[in-house]
């Protein structure tokens, strides 16, 4: 799967993006998060507070218990400050 | 129609083409969105726009989509810049033509409300006091979640 990641997850994590294998016992974007965290200080710092993290699975706006399948493009993000 | 660019627009000429060769058009009206010298209290020297090519476009196509289904428009335009703006440079121009003005004032509004809390772009601001990501605000959600009511409201009385 794609992984993207904008705003301060991009900076936090030092990735723009990245390619991944669907980990295993990963089934939702809250796995995927928890997995991500495990992976180092810069992501366990992006993904410390879940509240402020906000997720696109396929460029849709998803909850943290939408389910995974491994051809997804997934996207991590602050909430929107557009306009 | 949905633009996504770093370029700025002329917001005459844009308008102008909301009613051009369509006599039906009884009223034009439209939102444009500015970088502010401050932010609270704090000053703002400059601003970067990041979004999420493709999800963007995206978006803001569904949040016209959900206008056009809501009100008898004729045309809906959203235009939306991205990288770095300086106080006074435009960000954002939404903009709805319809026979009769209320259509078109209402689905203006809408159209800024949603987008400011659907499309995928995020403001990173630069000051004296060094440079930060603009945080969501909750009038924003708030003014987004009026729809969701007037929507909810309109199923009961059908």
């Amino acid at each position: 799967m794609k992984i993207l990641y904008f705003a301060w997850l991009r900076e936090k994590t030092g990735t723009p993006a990245e390619v991944v294998t669907l980990p295993d016992g990963v089934a939702d974007v809250n796995g995927l998060i928890r997995w991500l965290s495990a992976r180092g200080a810069g992501f366990a710092d992006a993904f410390a507070e879940p509240s402020l993290v906000r997720a696109a699975v396929n460029q849709e706006h998803v909850k943290l218990e939408h389910p995974l399948a491994d051809d997804d493009e997934v996207a991590f993000f602050p909430p929107v400050t557009g306009g | 129609m949905i633009r996504v660019q770093q370029e700025d627009f002329d917001p005459g000429a844009e308008l102008a083409r909301l009613s051009q060769g369509n006599t039906s058009v009884g009223g034009v009206c439209a939102f444009i969105g500015l970088v502010r010298d401050m932010a609270g209290d704090r000053e703002v020297g400059a601003m970067t726009l990041e979004h999420y090519p493709g999800m963007t476009e995206t978006e803001l196509a569904r949040v016209e989509e959900e206008a056009q289904g809501r009100w008898s428009l004729e045309e809906t335009l959203i235009i939306h810049r991205y990288g770095r703006l300086e106080p006074g440079d435009r960000i954002v121009l939404v903009a709805a033509s319809s026979a009769h003005r209320q259509a078109a004032f209402d689905a203006c509004q809408f159209l800024i409300d949603w987008l400011k809390t659907r499309a995928p772009f995020w403001k990173h601001e630069e000051g004296p006091e060094g440079a930060h990501w603009v945080e969501a605000r909750g009038e924003d959600d708030e003014a987004a979640a009026r729809w969701e009511e007037g929507e909810m409201g309109a199923a009961k009385n059908e």
